[in-house]
């Protein structure tokens, strides 16, 4: 039994230009929820994260976030924080600034602007790196500025990106635990994109599998992962016999 | 994996081309020298006029590259902003007709706009304004300057801006950051990046430019060192002054250069893939002003060529046609241009060969300076202008053999030469992905020498080849700097007998002289700048 779903699509139909393959989202998250979506390469994950941010517009069907229709709304007015796999940060900005625009993106920071962005970088494990370039951090280390950046906007959903694509199993393992935390004490609604069933045993309480360009299955990740008769879902793990 | 033999060969090769080339460029310089050498110091010295015409060459040419930047920022960004709109690709495409069409017709197109007959004057003048825009002089020269140099800025500027990563955006429009924040945030630093870079090259070819302000200037008061020259060797028969102007280019053009390659390279390249939309562009604002700029960087360059074709198309073409004079001109035109393009692509097979054999990753010293050696010849001509070259050739062979006489010969040579850093750009490349893919396998299967440059390397080649044959014909069949000083009635290119004919007040024939000129260079470019094959060209 689901309560207000903090994000419903409703026969959300998109296409790139005439010739693109049609995709139709309709599907619900629950509130307080934190969801692996996977899929194959070309899916449509992506563009479900684009449509959901607003960096696509959809030619049919409304998104509701938190009860409220954001189908029109502009990216910057849907209560959605966005963490990409890579250049979450202006290159040139330092560490303080490129958290800051998170807080303001109009103006200077005040001195209690960047008191909340230090707290926030001390959350992420990053004291004392407010002063430093994106060049001089690892991708790790990146990604935590990034997700500092996400706290101090304090927006009620998150959406990753295939955000730890690119880094180390270790690396990924503490970053995995990190979002847990963050998720877990801000109360968010987490969607993170992965290729990486591991990620989403480890924190994910729901799955969201995309299978060329529709939601093929939402469901907790257990049901997932104790077997199903989803051929799609199995083919895509490598858990198809007949091959 | 080239054989040891072919090595040789192909190091050969490359040893002929560069000594080829040294000699063209050395003899022109030594003729120049040994010339210099016999004066007396008051006699040529560095007078008053010499400090004039450089003075003049770098103002115009600092004038030409602010106007021409500062029109380019404004188009560039707006062109970024909207990557959508309609017609927007053929926009690009225009941008980068001036950069085939030659200068001669261009000039003969901006006069139909801005000259005293011109449509904007009669506009004013319809207006009850009385006030005409003169187009000769410094005004005129800025004005074709920026008529050549502001799309090509702009198409840098914006392949730069265009190659900042997708996700700046989003994390922009994400974050709600206002244009203003933007510009400064984003736009601006990677305008900043490419901008010394494309300064530099404006200015290197405004320094250097020749027809425009022959055409266009002329007069003591607006002369640069290139136009200097030749009215020094043609006119004024005083080779005394031309060779000390030459010498004072070259330095100048050295100078340019050496501050060139310390700066970041500008170029147009592969963009970051998807363009997505800018939320940052939908105010209503901005949506005007971009509008404007876009609108007036187009009809800025769009009239000139709508000028070329209306004049062109009322002229007699037929008459022009049956006349011997213009057939003997373009068949000249195309014999000179068929050579020089073939000299070229002879001369940058013959690097490129040479320049891959010598590539070896445990190569010595001596392989890598060879190769730094004949890389850097292939654009000598850089360094020693047409004009210059030419000036050096005449003086040099003055008095020992008829100038005109040898002049098909030295204009070919000197064409070849001014298309080879073209040439060696368009093939180069094309060759090193092609050696990537095949050398191992040709090795293996023992493909070499002859039968491996059938089988193997012309069938995958052509299309660049052809491409940059093609490019290199465009080149000489639209230069008049070599021509310039070596045409006489005996040796008459299509661009020379426009020169003749606007000369002489003949400005129909030379309006429809100029429309066969542009269009058949343009054909030529179109063939030569098709997108690569091989991906990733950006957008041409």
């Amino acid at each position: 039994m689901m309560t207000t779903p903090a994000l419903s699509l409703e026969n959300v139909r998109f296409a790139y230009g005439p010739d693109g393959a049609p995709m139709m989202f309709d599907t619900a998250i629950p509130a307080g929820s934190l969801s692996a979506v996977m899929g194959p390469s070309g899916s449509g994950k992506s563009t479900f994260f684009a449509l959901i941010a607003g960096f696509e517009q959809p030619q049919a069907g409304r998104i509701h976030i938190n009860g409220e229709d954001v189908t029109t709304s502009a990216p910057s007015e849907r209560p959605i924080s966005y963490v990409f796999q890579e250049n979450n940060l202006f290159s040139h900005l330092d560490v303080m600034t490129n958290v800051g625009l998170g807080i303001d993106p109009r103006r200077r920071l005040s001195g209690d602007d960047r008191g909340r962005v230090s707290q926030a970088l001390e959350r992420v494990g990053l004291s004392g790196f407010e002063m430093r370039l994106p060049a001089s951090l690892s991708g790790g280390e990146r990604q935590r500025v990034a997700l500092a950046r996400a706290l101090v906007r304090k927006r009620p959903m998150l959406l990753l990106d295939e955000p730890f694509a690119a880094l180390g199993p270790r690396l990924r393992d503490d970053m995995l635990a990190l979002v847990k935390a963050l998720h877990e004490e801000a109360g968010l609604t987490t969607l993170m994109i992965t290729h990486q069933p591991s990620d989403a045993r480890a924190i994910a309480d729901r799955v969201v599998f995309i299978d060329r360009g529709s939601i093929a299955a939402n469901a907790p990740t257990d049901n997932l992962f104790d077997g199903t008769d989803l051929p799609a879902w199995n083919d895509y793990l490598g858990l198809n016999p007949t091959r | 994996m080239l054989a040891t033999s072919e090595r040789r060969g192909a190091i050969a090769a490359g040893a002929g081309a560069l000594v080829f080339i040294g000699l063209v460029v050395l003899v022109a310089v030594w003729g120049l020298l040994r010339t210099s050498m016999g004066m007396t110091a008051d006699g040529g010295g560095f007078d008053a006029y010499i400090w004039r015409i450089t003075r003049f060459t770098l103002v115009q040419a600092l004038l030409s590259t602010a106007l021409s930047i500062g029109f380019a920022l404004p188009v560039a960004r707006a062109l970024a902003r909207r990557p959508h709109f309609l017609g927007r690709n053929w926009l690009l495409r225009l941008f980068a007709v001036p950069l085939g069409l030659p200068a001669i017709v261009a000039a003969l197109g901006l006069i139909g706009i801005w000259g005293r007959q011109g449509f904007v004057n009669d506009a004013l003048g319809s207006a009850g304004l009385d006030a005409p825009i003169s187009i000769y002089g410094l005004p005129g020269i800025l004005l074709a300057h920026v008529f050549f140099n502001m799309p090509l800025a702009a198409r840098l500027i914006l392949a730069e801006l265009e190659r900042t990563p997708a996700e700046y955006w989003r994390t922009a429009a994400q974050l709600g950051l206002p244009s203003g924040r933007v510009f400064r945030i984003i736009e601006w630093p990677a305008i900043v990046r490419v901008l010394p870079g494309v300064a530099g090259l404006v200015f290197m070819l405004c320094a250097t430019s020749f027809t425009l302000v022959l055409l266009l200037g002329g007069g003591p008061g607006a002369t640069t060192i290139e136009v200097a020259i030749y009215q020094s060797l043609r006119f004024d028969f005083d080779p005394g002054r031309a060779v000390l102007l030459a010498l004072l280019q070259i330095g100048l053009t050295a100078t340019i250069l050496l501050a060139l390659s310390i700066l970041p390279r500008a170029e147009e390249g592969p963009t970051a893939g998807a363009i997505v939309r800018r939320f940052d562009a939908s105010g209503r604002v901005g949506t005007a002003v971009d509008t404007l700029f876009i609108g007036f960087g187009a009809a800025f360059v769009v009239s000139p060529l709508v000028a070329v074709a209306i004049s062109g198309l009322a002229a007699d073409l037929g008459r022009l046609a049956g006349e011997s004079s213009v057939r003997d001109a373009a068949l000249t035109s195309l014999s000179v241009a068929f050579m020089a393009a073939s000299l070229s692509l002879c001369l940058a097979t013959a690097a490129i060969y040479a320049r891959h054999a010598a590539d070896r990753r445990n190569g010595s010293r001596w392989h890598n300076a060879f190769r730094t050696t004949l890389g850097a010849t292939t654009s000598l001509i850089l360094l020693v202008p047409p004009v210059v070259l030419g000036a050096g050739w005449f003086v040099f062979l003055r008095g020992k053999v008829d100038v005109f006489a040898a002049a098909p010969v030295v204009v070919v040579g000197i064409n070849a030469l001014m298309a080879l850093p073209f040439v060696m750009r368009v093939l180069e490349p094309a060759h090193r992905s092609h050696a990537m893919r095949t050398d191992h396998l040709s090795a293996q299967l023992g493909l070499t020498g002859l039968n491996r440059l059938r089988r193997i390397d012309v069938p995958a080649l052509i299309r660049p080849v052809s491409m940059a044959a093609a490019f290199a014909m465009a080149l000489s069949l639209g230069d008049l700097g070599a021509v310039a000083l070596f045409g006489n009635q005996d040796f008459v290119t299509l661009p020379y007998l426009l020169l003749q004919r606007m000369g002489s007040y003949r400005t129909d024939d030379a309006a429809g002289l100029a429309l066969l000129i542009g269009v058949v260079c343009l054909l030529l470019m179109m063939l030569g700048t098709r997108s690569m094959p091989s991906g990733g060209s950006g957008t041409v």
